[in-house]
Parts: C-alpha cells; sequence; structure tokens
C-alpha cells in the first residue's frame, strides 16, 4: 500500500493513498459536516456539505471530498470563506424543506445561521439516499429506491404498495438522520429553533461542570467563538 | 393482458438492461402504457431488481403508467417557442381541455403535454398531435385544431 | 447490395455510381427535414411524383428528397439541378407550373424565388441569398446534395474516402495525432479537445473500450445535430469508425433523443446500408477491424445529455451524473474505458481526415478551430442554422446573416449556450465568437443555440423560464441543484409579480453562487448563469420589476394590464368572442371595454385585434 502526502489547511500529512480525500481528513481530526456519508455505505456525495477547497495551478477549485480519491502533493483548505459560506446556504436549504429534523437544527446551530430566508415547507425527507444504500448494500434487499425526477424525486417502495422483499429490519429508520424525534427547542415545530445556540448557559468558568458532560450539549459554541473557529 | 406477447417482444433484443428501454418503449407501443404486471414480467425476464425498473420508469418522461389518450398533444416550451409565445398556448389547451398539463381527459381524447424543445425553432410557437408538427400556432388555431380533431365536438 | 470487398473496390464502386449517374440530368431536390416535413414537403413531394408520371417524363427528370437546407424559416425549399434554382415556400399548387415551365421550359418563376427584404433584390440561385452567403458550409454542405437514405448518395460525394484512407494509410497514432494537430475540440459545449481524450481512452487500461455518440440534443433552442443526424448521417457513421479504430473499440452506441423520430428511422437506414455495403461490421474493407454500433433511445431527459447520465441510461439505470473524478475515458459505460462525443464532433473527423489538420486548424481563432453550426432563432428576420467559421463577429451573425431583428424591432439581447448560457447584451455585440470569448461574457458556446431577443422580451421572465426549465430537468440528486433551484425559482417568481423586496436581489446572487458553486453535475453548475449574466447586463430592468412593480417589456402577467383604446376600436366583437373569460363587454360597432377583475393577461385579445385597438401598460392599476 502507498501513502501519498498532501497539505490540509497548511500542515503537511502523509495518508494512505487509496482512501478518499473524506477518509484523510477525519482521520486527520478535521470536522467536516456530512450527511449522506456513512462508512459502511458507497459514498453517494449528494449533500455537498463535505465540499472543500483545493488549490491548483490554473486556480482552486471545490471536490467533494466523499468521492475524492487523495492525490499525491493536493493542497487542501476544508475551511474557507467561500466553502464554510456555501455550506451555511446549503443546510438553510435543507433546514427550510425539513425543519422539524433535529440534526439539521443542532448543525444550523453549530454553523450559526440565525435565520432561515425561505419559506418553510414541511418535508420529512432529504433525499440523502442512506436508507436506499443501507437496505441495497448492507440489508442485501433493495426493497426501496428512489423516482421521480428534481423536485418530484422521493423514495418509495416499488408501486408504493408493501414491498414484498422488505423485511421490515428497521434498518432505514436508523440511519435516517430525519426521523428522529423532532427538535424539542423553545420555538414552535417548523421553525428554526435555535435554542441550542441562544440559550446562555450557567457555563462555570472552567471546564468540568454537568453540562460539560452531556452529549452535544454546544453552549459554548456560541456565535463570536464559533467564528473563530471558522477562521483556523 | 398477454404475457406471451411481452415475452415475444423481449426475446427480440438482448438480454442485457442496455435493452430496456427500447423493450419497454415497444411494449408502450402497444398498450398505450406500462401496466404493473407488465412490468412485473419485464423485471423477471431481464433479472432486473423492481426497484430499479419502477425507478426507470418513473424517472424518464417517455414512459406512462396510465393510459394515454387517443391523440398526444405536446405543445413546445423550448426558448424559440418561449420568447414566441408558447407558454399563451399550452394554457390555452388547458382551458380549452379543462385538464392541466400532464393530464388526459375523461375521454381518453386527449393527453396534454409539455415538452422541452421538438427541435423546430423557427416554426414556433410548435405543438405536435401525435406524430405531426403544427408550427406557427396561435390561440385561434388552437380552437380549429381541437375542433377538427374531437368527433364528438366537445372541445 | 453487394459487400464492398476492400480499398479498391471501394473506389470501383464509386466509379460505377458515378457512371450511372448523368450531371445534366434535371432534378428536383426538395428539402426534407421535420421543419419542412410541417410546412407540409411530404405533400410536395408527392405532388412531383405525380405530375412528373402524368406528364410522361419519368426518365428526364430525378426527385429527390434532401435533408436540411437551413433556411428553416422559408421552408418546403425545393432546389433545381444543374442550375441550382432556389424556390422557397412552395406549396402543392406551385408543383405543376415548376415542373412545365421550368423543367420542361427552362424557365424561371419569379414569385417562387427569394427576395431580400432589404435590398429588394431577387436571387435565382441559393448561395447568392445573403442568408447563405457569409456562411462557411463544411458540414451543412453535403445535406444539399444527399438523399439521407440512400448511401449511394454519400459515397458519389466522397463519403468514406476518410475511412479507407484511415484503416489503411494510417496508424492509429497518426489518427489521433492529426485530430490533435487540428486543434478540434467536443462541440457539445464544454470545448474539451478532442484529440487528447482520443489519446487518453486509446491509452486506457482494457481491451473493451466503448465509443459513444451523444445525440440526445436538448438544449432548447438548439436543432443542429439533429439536421446532420436527418440530413447527413453517413458522415456521423464514417467519424464514429475511425475514432474506433484510432482508439482501438469495436462497439459502439448513438444515443439519440426520441422527439426526433425521423432521426432515428433515418439513422437506422444508415446503419443496415452502411453494413450491407460492409463499412461497418467484422473486418471493414478486408482490413481486418471489426466495428458496430447500435442505437439507444433516450428517454426524453435533458439531463441524460450529461455523459455520466448518459452511460447511465445506456445501461438501463436512472440518468443520474455522477462525480467525474474518475474520467469516463478510464471508467464510463460498464466501467469500461468510453470515449464520449456530440454528433457534431464526430461529423468533422472525416472533414478533417479528407482535408488534413493543416486545412482545418487555419479556419477560427487561436484557440477555437474549424466551423461551428449555430441555430439562429428567436426574434430575427432570417432563422435557421447556419454554420460560420470560429471567430466571427456576433455582429455578422444577427445582422449579416439573420438579417436583423423582426418587425424591425430594437435588438436587446443574444442567448447562447441554452439554460446554462447568459445573454450577450447589444455592446458586446462585436465580439468574436469562439469558446474563450463567450464564455468571458458570462455565457457559453454550449451545443450552439443563439436565440435572439428583442425589447419585447422581458430578461427576468426569459432567467424565470430557463430556471423553471431546469427545475423541470433537474436529475433531483444533490440538495443545491434540486432545492437550490427551486428556491431561485420562487424568489424570481416573487419578482415578476411584483412581491419582492430588494433585498431578494443579494439573496437570488448569493444563491446563485452556491449553485454555481456546490452543484454536482454542468447542469446544476452552470444552471444560474441565465440569471447572473441577465443581473449583470440588465440590472436596471431587475430593480425596476422590484422596485417600481413594472415590466419595461410589458411581459410579466402580473405587472401588465389590458385595456382598450377607445378612439382605435371600432366595435369589430372578435376579442369578445375570443376572450376565454368572458372579460370584455361592448355592443357592436361600438368601443368596446375590458373587466380588469376577470381578465387573466392572456393577451389573445391584443393578438387578434386588427387595429391594434388593445394596448397594454405597466404597471398595474393605471387606468
Amino acid at each position: 500500500m502507498g501513502i501519498v502526502t498532501l497539505k490540509v489547511n497548511g500542515i503537511e500529512a502523509r495518508v494512505d493513498e487509496s482512501w478518499t480525500l473524506l477518509e484523510a481528513l477525519r482521520f486527520l481530526g478535521v470536522e467536516i459536516p456530512t450527511l449522506c456519508h456513512h462508512d459502511g455505505l458507497t459514498p453517494y456525495g449528494v449533500c455537498r456539505l463535505c465540499m472543500v477547497e483545493i488549490e491548483e495551478k490554473s486556480g482552486t477549485k471545490l471536490v467533494t471530498s466523499c468521492l475524492y480519491p487523495v492525490k499525491e502533493g493536493i493542497v487542501v483548505k476544508t475551511h474557507t470563506d467561500r466553502v464554510v459560506k456555501g455550506r451555511r446556504m446549503l443546510v438553510e436549504l435543507m433546514l427550510a424543506r425539513c425543519p422539524n429534523s433535529k440534526t439539521l437544527q443542532d448543525l444550523a446551530s453549530k454553523m450559526g445561521i440565525e435565520n432561515i430566508r425561505f419559506k418553510m415547507k414541511n418535508e420529512d425527507c432529504i433525499l440523502c439516499g442512506l436508507c436506499v444504500r443501507l437496505c441495497k448494500e448492507q440489508m442485501m434487499s433493495g426493497a426501496i429506491g428512489f423516482i421521480g425526477r428534481g423536485e418530484k424525486r422521493e423514495v418509495v417502495t416499488p408501486f408504493r404498495t408493501k414491498s414484498e422483499i422488505c423485511r421490515n429490519c428497521g434498518a432505514c429508520m436508523y440511519v435516517c438522520p430525519v426521523v428522529e424525534l423532532p427538535c424539542r427547542g423553545y420555538n414552535p415545530q417548523g421553525e428554526l429553533c435555535n435554542s441550542c445556540l441562544r440559550v446562555v448557559p450557567e457555563c462555570a468558568d472552567e471546564y468540568g461542570q454537568i453540562m460539560c458532560y452531556l452529549e452535544s450539549c454546544g453552549s459554548c459554541v456560541k456565535k463570536g467563538e464559533m467564528n473563530e473557529l471558522v477562521k483556523t | 393482458m398477454e404475457l406471451e406477447k411481452i415475452d415475444k417482444i423481449i426475446e427480440k433484443y438482448s438480454s442485457d438492461s442496455s435493452s430496456l428501454t427500447s423493450i419497454l418503449s415497444e411494449i408502450q407501443a402497444e398498450y398505450s402504457f406500462l401496466p404493473q404486471d407488465v412490468l412485473k414480467r419485464v423485471a423477471e425476464k431481464l433479472e432486473i431488481p423492481m426497484t430499479q425498473l419502477f425507478g426507470v420508469v418513473n424517472f424518464y418522461k417517455i414512459f406512462k403508467l396510465e393510459p394515454s389518450g387517443k391523440y398526444i398533444i405536446r405543445v413546445c416550451l423550448g426558448t424559440a417557442c418561449h420568447v414566441k409565445g408558447a407558454h399563451g398556448i399550452l394554457e390555452e389547451f388547458e382551458r380549452k381541455l379543462k385538464i392541466r398539463v400532464g393530464e388526459t381527459t375523461k375521454d381518453l381524447a386527449f393527453t396534454l403535454e409539455k415538452v422541452n424543445c421538438l427541435g423546430c425553432c423557427s416554426l414556433g410557437p410548435v405543438a405536435m398531435v401525435n406524430d405531426d408538427h403544427c408550427g406557427q400556432m396561435n390561440a385561434v388555431k388552437v380552437n380549429s385544431l381541437l375542433k377538427r380533431l374531437s368527433s364528438s365536438g366537445k372541445y | 447490395m453487394k459487400k464492398i470487398k476492400n480499398r479498391e473496390d471501394l473506389e470501383r464502386v464509386r466509379k460505377r455510381i458515378v457512371k450511372k449517374s448523368d450531371p445534366n440530368k434535371p432534378c428536383i431536390t426538395i428539402s426534407s427535414g421535420t421543419c419542412c416535413r410541417a410546412y407540409g414537403c411530404q405533400k410536395v413531394t408527392k405532388a412531383f411524383i405525380t405530375e412528373i408520371e402524368k406528364q410522361e417524363i419519368r426518365d428526364k427528370v430525378e426527385v429527390k428528397t434532401t435533408g436540411c437546407l437551413g433556411f428553416c424559416e422559408r421552408g418546403p425549399i425545393v432546389v433545381i439541378y444543374p442550375k441550382g434554382i432556389y424556390y422557397q415556400r412552395v406549396t402543392i399548387e406551385d408543383v405543376s407550373e415548376i415542373v412545365t415551365e421550368t423543367i420542361l421550359n427552362g424557365k424561371i418563376i419569379d414569385r417562387l424565388l427569394y427576395i431580400d427584404p432589404v435590398s429588394g433584390k431577387k436571387f435565382v440561385n441559393g448561395e447568392e441569398i445573403s442568408f447563405y452567403k457569409k456562411q462557411m458550409r463544411v458540414l451543412l454542405k453535403n445535406n444539399w446534395l444527399i438523399d439521407p437514405n440512400k448511401i449511394e448518395d454519400y459515397i458519389i460525394n466522397g463519403g468514406y474516402t476518410a475511412l479507407s484512407n484511415a484503416l489503411f494509410k494510417m496508424t492509429p497514432e497518426q489518427i489521433i495525432d492529426t485530430i490533435k494537430r487540428s486543434g478540434l475540440r467536443g462541440r457539445g459545449g464544454a470545448g474539451f479537445p478532442t484529440g487528447v481524450k482520443w489519446e487518453n481512452c486509446r491509452r486506457a487500461n482494457g481491451d473493451l473500450k466503448f465509443i459513444v455518440c451523444n445525440a440526445d440534443e436538448g438544449d432548447p433552442g438548439a436543432y443542429m445535430d439533429r439536421c446532420i443526424l436527418e440530413g447527413n448521417p453517413h458522415s456521423i457513421i464514417e467519424g464514429m469508425i475511425i475514432g474506433a479504430y484510432a482508439i482501438g473499440s469495436h462497439e459502439g452506441y448513438i444515443y439519440v433523443r426520441h422527439e426526433y423520430p425521423l432521426a432515428v428511422k433515418n439513422l437506422k437506414i444508415a446503419l443496415n446500408q452502411a453494413r450491407e455495403y460492409g463499412l461497418l461490421g467484422n473486418n471493414i474493407l478486408n482490413s481486418g477491424f471489426d466495428f458496430d454500433i447500435k442505437i439507444s433511445i433516450g428517454g426524453g431527459v435533458f439531463v441524460c445529455g450529461e455523459s455520466t447520465a448518459l452511460i447511465a441510461s445506456i445501461e438501463g439505470k436512472i440518468g443520474e451524473p455522477r462525480a467525474k473524478y474518475i474520467h469516463t475515458v478510464e471508467k464510463g459505460l460498464w466501467n469500461k474505458p468510453t470515449n464520449l462525443n456530440n454528433v457534431e464532433t464526430w461529423a468533422n473527423i472525416p472533414i478533417i481526415i479528407n482535408k488534413g489538420s493543416k486545412w482545418f486548424s487555419a479556419i477560427g481563432t487561436e484557440k477555437s478551430k474549424g466551423t461551428k453550426i449555430f441555430s439562429l432563432v428567436g426574434k430575427i428576420n432570417n432563422s435557421g442554422l447556419v454554420e460560420v467559421p470560429m471567430g466571427i463577429t456576433l455582429k455578422e451573425i444577427v445582422y449579416e446573416i439573420g438579417g436583423g431583428v423582426l418587425n424591425g424591432k430594437k435588438f436587446k439581447a443574444i442567448q447562447t449556450g441554452g439554460p446554462s448560457g447568459g445573454c450577450i447584451p447589444e455592446k458586446l455585440l462585436d465580439l468574436p465568437v469562439d469558446f474563450e470569448k463567450l464564455k468571458e461574457t458570462g455565457s457559453m458556446m454550449g451545443s450552439g443555440g443563439m436565440i435572439v431577443i428583442d425589447e419585447e422580451t422581458c430578461v427576468v421572465d426569459l432567467a424565470k423560464y430557463f430556471l423553471n426549465f431546469i427545475l423541470d430537468e433537474s436529475c433531483g440528486k444533490c440538495i443545491p441543484c434540486r432545492e437550490g433551484t427551486g428556491r431561485l425559482s420562487e424568489i424570481v417568481e416573487r419578482i415578476t409579480s411584483g412581491k419582492a423586496k430588494i433585498e431578494d436581489l443579494k439573496l437570488l446572487e448569493e444563491l446563485s453562487h452556491v449553485v454555481k458553486d456546490f452543484s454536482l453535475c454542468g447542469l446544476g453548475q452552470t444552471a444560474p448563469n441565465p440569471v447572473l449574466s441577465t443581473i449583470n447586463y440588465f440590472r436596471d430592468e431587475w430593480e425596476t420589476h422590484i422596485k417600481n412593480k413594472t415590466c419595461p417589456a410589458l411581459v410579466c402577467k402580473e405587472l401588465i394590464q389590458y385595456y382598450v383604446d377607445n378612439g382605435k376600436c371600432n366595435g369589430c366583437g372578435v376579442c369578445k368572442n375570443l376572450c376565454p373569460q368572458k372579460a370584455i363587454l361592448g355592443e357592436l360597432k361600438n368601443p368596446h371595454s375590458i373587466v380588469q377583475d376577470r381578465c387573466i393577461s392572456c393577451g389573445i385579445c391584443h393578438e387578434n385585434c386588427k387595429d391594434n385597438a388593445i394596448i397594454l401598460s405597466s404597471p398595474r392599476g393605471k387606468n
């Protein structure tokens, strides 16, 4: 197995040549948001959140890191202005489609998104395709698939009837980023919650309070600090 | 539906999935749409998962899962037709046939569709009735066309 | 039909066909592309045959149907050889006169000739007409001469010479080198150097390789590929065989859209004839090289024109694009190396092999070589297909070939590149047309649609039209294209209905850039171009829609109002009868009026009023 050298956010790193860029970045501890990626499934590249910038002779270009094979000598920047602005817009678009997803609400808060500029819809699927791939690739069933084009795209069983091959294993629900309990913030359902962002927590001066042990509290990632993080 | 007929059509083509579109088109030409049991047979014969086949017939515009009318009217909405007022033509058809684009009249006489460029841009606005092109359409021509086509004089 | 055995035999066959045909025998050719069929050319052809039988002159005159001659506006066109007399807008009523007067008595019928609307001059010979004069018809030349259903017509005009030279006189490397030197770039829109693509595919690992011809011409307002497919299918087939030999492939596909039934039919006939002649199939011309072509019919989905989606579609899957980090020349159809080129690119190949790379690269600009076919349509006097050398200015195309804007209206912009392109305003009309120059304006070459718009076309409405087109045609796989264009369209809808705030324009631009940057395939990456380019050149018009709730071109329905000019209305009642809403009231011979509450701004009254008494105003509520 060969090793390639790449430069990530100014730091040189050596990674396995068979990896995708996303694998390499996560191995190196760089936080890259994703919604359609799952380690056990074929990368699909539709949520576009994992896009990063690569420097080339002729300028920079954006690549989908979950699909992009690492190459010797590439120079990668994961949190440039262009990338971060784009990611925020993408989360805004998805949240406007599925406002009740806790995953999306949390992501929005983490990215410091404070208002949604589009009319809210009330869909319950972001069409990430995780369920379709899991059903086919891991459960060896292939009971569900995509139909339709563009805005009419949806995930269904053939003829929309009870599938003959579905074993009711529930894997599709397990992997779905939207189907979980909706966000229980202050704001009514169907709106941007932002509770985790707005809440001024009773945070002690030092790390180690009970709050800090709660999973994904996120309260310390306030807007100002978020921007600091983004810049580095 | 005679399934032997379907089998015969399938046998004419190579049995890999690249013949799928051609097979489905030929079946549709026979029945005017693709019924459920026919699709199941095709999936079985070509050994394609039903999920994939159902995705395909719901993706491509040529495939129809419901019977279509005797006359399929396709209004071209290409750019050249658009700047010459094609949307007005489509709306006139909708008003006269009392259906929305994509629908079929209850008596199965007309199906109204839109198409993104028929490639007769110099003739715009263009409509196509089955295989015939009608160029330089306007509201008056829409009316006379429908009168000519409908035997009952209903439209 | 006998199989052609080898290279020498091909020349013998050619000589035999030449000997059989008499160049001095009168020949009536009738243009029979799809456009002309809509004008009724088939009836005209039948009438000619009947008339000739009736006059018992069957052995004195030949009747031939050809492909599209390009001047679609004037169809059906009848050209009479050997003199090349060019009759336009011929109807069945003219047929017997043409046979009696022109064929038998050698007289020219004045009323069927083309009269230049500017100079008033009449033209007997088609090539003298200003529409054709400035063109450089390399690819479309044979469309005048050959019956697409007769391979003999193609052979007599030099057909398959390039193939025989390529197979017997050149190595695959030499062919690739010739194409590289010619500077030919892909005519599908992106303009990738063809020779380089071929070389990459030849070098790719694997014995099994595929050749694909992309004939899924979906760009609205572009139909040059249809014209070649219908009128000269053998030029594409010959190009593909040469390409296959150079790359080392034995199987090819032509992916053609089902909306072009005549193209499919002519292609099938051409393929069969080429097989019968031994120009396609096993051991072509006894060279030891095998190659055959299959036809794959498109499903009427625009995104399948994208190479990876097209490949998925041939494989019988949903036509979704994928990221191209591994190129199709390495892993394409069934994961095998695949070389995909557009119709016009393939048709250029035999010409380059015959005439040499030097001849080809002498035409055009520094980086864009050869000729390009454009479909010049929209609000233009001479609409049709034009083939011009790269580097010609837009002004020459619009005014010298196109004869200026329709009905003497004011030129506003020219839209190129279809839904991926943009609008180029009047101030840039001196721009020489090539891949780079068009891109610099924020538009692109695309497949070659050129839609002229005048002062009566609203650019905001046009941007909305393209967005809705993309929205309808997006495969829906990735978020920015599916959700992003949907939201773009939502914002533009607000603007055209007078409900937008000025901040919306900023959001529109911001979102446009994200869709451009973050979409998966070319469709999404270029989708915001019509919006961005019109905002760039026509910002005033966008702002007027938002701030004044006015549509200066009087197009956006929710911002305009129809009313009757009492001074002009003579009360004929035509509008009253036609109004679908029964919104027009009035007594016969007395001025009518429009009930605004009922009016849906369909414009039928305006369109049909002979006295121009229906007037439009914007913003609403003025009268």
